[in-house]
Parts: structure tokens; C-alpha cells; sequence
């Protein structure tokens, strides 16, 4: 199968003030569909910057970049706003949602900008879908305020799926939460990604969190440091069940 | 993104924080309350003044002796001795168009009844004056062409003067008064008229002209001629004529200054209502900049507004929504709080207004263009003031954006 994502040579440079920040330098990757990719790496190793410019929310300063066959890295704008749309699901770890608006006005929120109009009741119809999947059907008409972190952590990952997108990158998706729900977290990911075949990059740097993951990538200094399978893969299922039951009270 | 979704998202914002919402709006309301109020004002006066100078017949046209400069010298109106009766006889005989004429001669003189006096004006003048003002008398008569052939001395007071040496409402009928030491038998009194034409129209003596000429003053030439022309719409091309005329009596060469100066009531509506238009336009365009000061208001909160939502807009924009959605979004916002203001800014001028009229008694009028004109500059604020801060939500990093703390 021709990979989702690929990368060749892949370099960005900041420019603050004098200096330059040479974030990634020179970083070649291919990801076949249906992967689960973890990334890790120590802080400031240029994760992040990889991952926006994997989700066409920046454009590399030299390098290729191809989306499902297509170069996106010479794409304007709205070009770019389109395919963030219409095939990448994001998952921040600061969940980014609106505040006092439901989960299901959260949810629906990338259908509003699509160029194909849907009508209202088709919208709802999708969002309590996403819902569905992450298993928060009942709580639609909540706020974010009315939810726990990994509530709110599961809203956004509805939000991301709404569009059916061919990739889900997640920025330290788990960062903000407990051990408990970081694991029920991965679990929706590994189910999505198991179920419907969805592409997955997680960026952690926690190693248990890496290992639910197929494939784990080590950046260091901007460059991919190492590129290895996962000998034992966790099931996040499993641990769940294993784990003791009062961590959940956060 | 759909207009719907735009105005939903945008109305939904702003109704997020409702005490500064409508503190901005404040700033367009009275701003738009103001002008709405002003121009009614102004609008209402012009109209009343419109009405009075109407009222007394806009077919009127005044000759008046001299001009305001002749020969280079400044002189005053009637500071000429060129104009006689027999122009005004030919303006009646030659003129197409023309209706009444009506001659006139007056000076300013204390009038005498037992031992009331007043100081006032005595109006020499012919039987078509009452038909041109359609002024009838309130007791006894007008004097007749009679009275005018024979140089009578017999005249008719105004109400004022009828109040001043007789008392409110007497008829004083077949009294005599004095002018200049000469009996004048009182053959009526005109019913009020007001103010027209710039005087009191009540405050005035008529007498015959000829009376003015051979018993008061000594002269053979008039002062002005008082033209009626049979038709509104007829008055300009009279006026016209009787200029010609006059100007081949007088022997008056092209490139010569007339030495009478010919004004139609028209005209003089005119230029009073122009006068009032251009004050009414001035405050309405003081007012209008508190509504420049309600539009900086809004750029302002905009500005707060796209700073505090910072992150949503980066989180929008990852999710899909371009640099014009985003733009869209901020603008629909700032014009609907001009919007609104303004709607509610009409609303209260109209209410302003009406209490103006009913407790100042100020003939407050709204023309329907101001109510369009108001409406179109409030939305205009809107988009003004509230492109500069959507295009800056607009411009803004995603990634930045949804870094922002
Ligand atoms: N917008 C930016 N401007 C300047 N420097 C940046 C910017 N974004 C990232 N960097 C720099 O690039 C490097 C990589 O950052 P980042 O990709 O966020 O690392 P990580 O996510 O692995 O912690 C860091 O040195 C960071 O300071
Ligand atoms: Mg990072």
C-alpha cells in the first residue's frame, strides 16, 4: 500500500530575532496506513514541530512533504485549511475546547467549515455518533466545565473524528491526565485504529504510553534518532482491567 | 461557513458577555440617537418656516425700489425714487400672468387715538393687497379704489395696532386716529397674520397709497409694487417679465445695475429653508461624530474581544476554518453591535422626538431618509471599526494561536 505520510528531508527553521532555531534538520519518514505511531523524544527535540507540519498547520522551510500521494508542502492557505478539514483529526493536550458550548456544538464544529453544506439535523446526527465512539453519548449537552479531563480529552477526539480523516495526530493527548484515563485514552486510539484502520501518530514521553503504540519514533535535535517496532505491545483493554480501580476518582 | 452559522456564532458571542455588549452598543446608540433627534429637529423647523413663508401665497413676487448697490454705490432698498405707479400699471397691463399689483409707499410714524399712541409702520398700498395675502378683515372693511383715486384718509390697522390704541378684540370702526397730526378714519381691522415675509404682519397700519404719497410723505414715485402672478408654477417667468419691463422703462442698458430689485416669495422660502437645512446638516454632523466615537468603541472591545479568543481562533483555524471565515466571523460581530445600536439609536431618537414635540412643543420631524441614512451609517461604523480587528484574528498563526496563554 502507498504510505499515508511521506517525508524526505524535512527541515524548519525559526527565525527569533538574530537567531535561528533549526527545529527539524533533515527528517525523512513513510507511514503506511493503518500504522500506530508513537513519537517520543525529550523536550524541545522538535516533536511538536514535526506534527504541524504532519498536519498541515505549518509548512517546512525545505524538504517534501507528501499527503496521501499529494504534495501539501507548496499548498496556500486555504488549501491547507481544507486538507486539515477534510483528513487530519487533532488531538491537543490542552483538549481546546470551546467553552460554554456543549459537547456536541463542540463536536460538530469542523462540519461547520466544511465546504459541502450539511444540514443541521445531519450534523447532530454525526457529532452523537463521534460521541458514541468515545463513549460519551450521555453527556452531549454538557460544557466543557461539566466535564473531567479525560471526559474533555474524549470530547475532542469526536471532534477529530467527525470528518472520517485518514490520519489522527495527538500532541501529548495524555499529558494533562491521571494514569487511569491516559490509559482509557490510549485505548479509544488503539480501538479506532484496530476497528477502522485510522492512522495514528501520538507524540508522548512516556514510555508505557509509547508501547500501546505499533511503532515508536525517538527524535533528538530535530533529527528521527531511532525508528523501532514495538516488541511487546500493550492492550490498553487489559491494563485497564488490571489496574486498581480507586485512581479513577480524578 | 454558512451566513446562518456566521450570525448564529456571532450572536452567540455576544450575547456571551452581555453588560459589555451593550455598553459598546451604548456608545452607537446615542450617537445614532443623537443625529435621529437632531435632524428631526432641524427638519421639523424647516418645515414650520417652509409652511409660514407658503402660507402667505408662494405666488407673490415684491418689487422693491433700488438695490443694494447701484452705480457702484451701496444704497439701501427703496433708496430710489424711479419706480412710479404707472410701472405698476404697466406690470398690470403688459405682464401675461400677472394677477393683482398692488403699489406701495410707507414710512414709520407715531400713530395717535385719544391718548393711546404707538409707534409703528404705516403701509401705503392698493385694493389687490388683501386678494395677494388672501388677508380679509376681522371688522369692518378694506379701503376701495375710490378711497384710492381720491387720495382718502381712511385706513386699516392691523390687530396689533387695533390692541395698542383701542384694546384687545375692539372694533374700532369709524374711530379716528392720527398720523403725523392728520385725522385718519378707521374703516376696518385685518384678522391676525402673524409673522410673514420677516415682519410683523399685524403690527401695521394700511392706508391707500395715493394717501402715503400726496398726504404723508410729499411724493410722486413708490416704494415697492406687490405682484401677484396667477399661477405657482408661473411666478419665476412673471418675475422675469416684469424685470424686462421694468428695465426697458427705466432705460436701463445691458451691463447697468437694475435700480429695483425683483424677489419672489419662492426665493425667499428658499434661501430661509436652505439656511435652516445647512444648520440642521452641521449638528447632525457634530452628532455623527459621536457616532465615529461609538464605532472606536466597538474596534476597541473587538480588539479585547480577538485577544481573549485567541486560542478559539487558532483551534478553529486548525480544524479548518480559513483566514476569510475567521474574518467574516469578527465583522458580522462588530456590525451587528453597530447594528443593533443603531436600531435601538432610532428607536430612542423617534422616542426623543416625539417628546420634544409633545412636551417642548418643538415641531419634531423624522424625514424616512434619515431613518436609512442613519441605519446605512451604523452598519458602515461596523465595518469600519471592525475590519481592522477582524483581519487581525484573521492574520493570526494557528499555531501561535492555539499557543497563545
Ligand atoms: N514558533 C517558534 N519560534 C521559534 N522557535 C520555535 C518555535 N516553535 C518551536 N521552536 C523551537 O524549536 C524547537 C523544537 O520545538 P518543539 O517542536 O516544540 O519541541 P518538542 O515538541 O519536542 O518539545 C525548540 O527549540 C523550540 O524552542
Ligand atoms: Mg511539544
Amino acid at each position: 500500500m502507498p504510505p499515508v505520510i511521506d517525508i524526505s528531508h524535512l527541515v524548519k527553521t525559526f527565525v527569533v530575532g538574530e537567531v535561528e532555531v533549526r527545529a527539524l534538520r533533515g527528517v525523512s519518514l513513510a507511514v503506511s496506513p493503518g500504522e500506530f505511531i508513537a513519537i517520543t523524544g525529550p523536550s524541545g527535540s522538535g516533536k511538536s514541530t514535526l506534527m504541524h507540519i504532519l498536519g498541515c498547520l505549518d509548512r517546512p522551510t525545505s524538504g517534501t512533504y507528501l499527503l496521501d500521494g499529494r504534495d501539501v508542502s507548496r499548498m496556500n492557505k486555504d488549501e491547507l485549511a481544507d486538507i486539515r478539514n477534510q483528513k487530519i483529526g487533532f488531538v491537543f493536550q490542552g483538549f481546546n475546547l470551546l467553552a460554554r458550548t456543549t459537547a456536541l456544538d463542540n463536536v460538530e464544529l469542523p462540519l461547520l467549515y466544511r465546504s459541502g453544506r450539511l444540514r443541521t439535523h445531519e450534523r447532530q446526527m454525526r457529532a452523537l455518533e463521534a460521541l458514541k465512539t468515545v463513549g460519551l453519548s450521555d453527556r452531549a449537552d454538557h460544557k466543557p466545565n461539566q466535564l473531567s479531563g479525560g471526559q474533555q480529552q474524549r470530547v475532542a477526539i469526536a471532534r477529530a473524528l467527525i470528518t472520517s480523516p485518514s490520519l489522527l495526530l495527538a500532541d501529548e493527548p495524555t499529558g494533562n491526565l491521571d494514569t487511569r484515563t491516559s490509559v482509557e485514552i490510549m485505548g479509544i486510539f488503539q480501538r479506532l485504529n484496530r476497528e477502522r484502520g485510522l492512522t495514528v501518530l501520538v507524540i508522548t514521553h512516556e514510555h508505557d504510553i509509547a508501547e500501546y503504540a505499533t511503532r515508536v519514533i525517538s527524535c533528538r535535535d530535530g533529527l528521527i534518532v531511532a525508528d523501532r517496532p514495538v516488541a511487546h505491545r500493550r492492550d490498553a483493554d487489559e491494563d485497564l482491567r488490571k489496574l486498581p480501580l480507586e485512581e479513577t476518582v480524578a | 461557513m454558512s451566513p446562518t452559522m456566521t450570525f448564529r456564532i456571532a450572536f452567540k458571542a455576544l450575547g456571551r458577555n452581555k453588560m459589555r455588549t451593550g455598553l459598546t452598543m451604548l456608545g452607537m446608540i446615542i450617537g445614532v440617537a443623537a443625529v435621529i433627534t437632531l435632524v428631526a429637529m432641524g427638519n421639523g423647523a424647516q418645515t414650520v418656516i417652509e409652511d409660514q413663508i407658503k402660507g402667505a401665497g408662494t405666488n407673490m413676487i415684491t418689487v422693491n425700489a433700488g438695490n443694494f448697490t447701484s452705480g457702484g454705490v451701496r444704497m439701501g432698498v427703496g433708496a430710489s425714487s424711479s419706480l412710479t405707479p404707472e410701472d405698476a400699471d404697466a406690470i398690470r397691463s403688459q405682464v401675461p400672468g400677472v394677477q393683482f399689483v398692488a403699489p406701495g409707499a410707507n414710512l414709520r410714524s407715531q400713530v395717535v387715538a385719544g391718548n393711546q399712541n404707538w409707534y409703528t409702520r404705516v403701509q401705503g398700498t392698493d385694493v389687490d393687497l388683501p386678494l395677494i395675502r388672501s388677508w380679509a378683515t376681522r371688522h369692518g372693511s378694506f379701503f376701495d379704489t375710490r378711497d384710492v383715486a381720491s387720495a382718502a384718509k381712511v385706513a386699516v390697522l392691523g390687530t396689533t395696532v387695533n390692541t395698542q390704541l383701542f384694546g384687545e378684540g375692539v372694533d374700532s370702526v369709524g374711530h379716528v386716529i392720527r398720523i403725523r397730526s392728520q385725522p385718519f378714519r378707521v374703516v376696518g381691522v385685518m384678522v391676525s397674520k402673524g409673522q410673514g415675509m420677516g415682519e410683523d404682519m399685524d403690527d401695521q397700519i394700511l392706508v391707500p397709497y395715493t394717501t402715503v404719497q400726496k398726504k404723508l410723505l410729499g411724493i410722486t414715485f413708490i416704494h415697492n409694487i406687490t405682484v401677484s402672478a396667477s399661477s405657482a408654477s408661473q411666478t419665476g417667468s412673471t418675475a422675469d417679465a416684469i424685470a424686462i419691463l421694468l428695465r426697458a422703462r427705466h432705460k436701463i442698458v445691458p451691463g447697468q445695475d437694475d435700480d429695483f430689485m425683483i424677489r419672489t416669495l419662492e426665493e425667499m422660502a428658499d434661501i430661509r429653508t436652505q439656511a435652516m437645512g445647512t444648520m440642521t446638516t452641521l449638528l447632525a454632523g457634530i452628532a455623527g461624530v459621536s457616532l465615529i466615537v461609538g464605532g472606536i468603541g466597538i474596534m476597541n472591545i473587538m480588539l479585547v474581544s480577538v485577544t481573549e479568543r485567541t486560542r478559539e481562533i487558532g483551534l478553529r483555524m486548525a480544524i479548518g476554518a480559513k483566514a476569510r471565515d475567521v474574518l467574516l466571523q469578527f465583522l458580522v460581530e462588530a456590525v451587528a453591535l453597530s447594528l443593533i445600536g443603531g436600531v435601538i439609536g432610532i428607536a430612542l431618537g423617534f422616542f426623543i422626538a416625539q417628546g420634544m414635540e409633545r412636551w417642548m412643543s418643538w415641531p419634531a420631524k423624522i424625514p424616512p431618509n434619515a431613518v436609512a441614512i442613519a441605519f446605512g451609517f451604523a452598519a458602515a461604523v461596523g465595518v469600519f471599526f471592525g475590519f481592522y480587528p477582524a483581519r487581525k484574528a484573521a492574520r493570526l498563526d494557528p499555531i501561535e494561536a492555539l499557543r497563545y496563554e
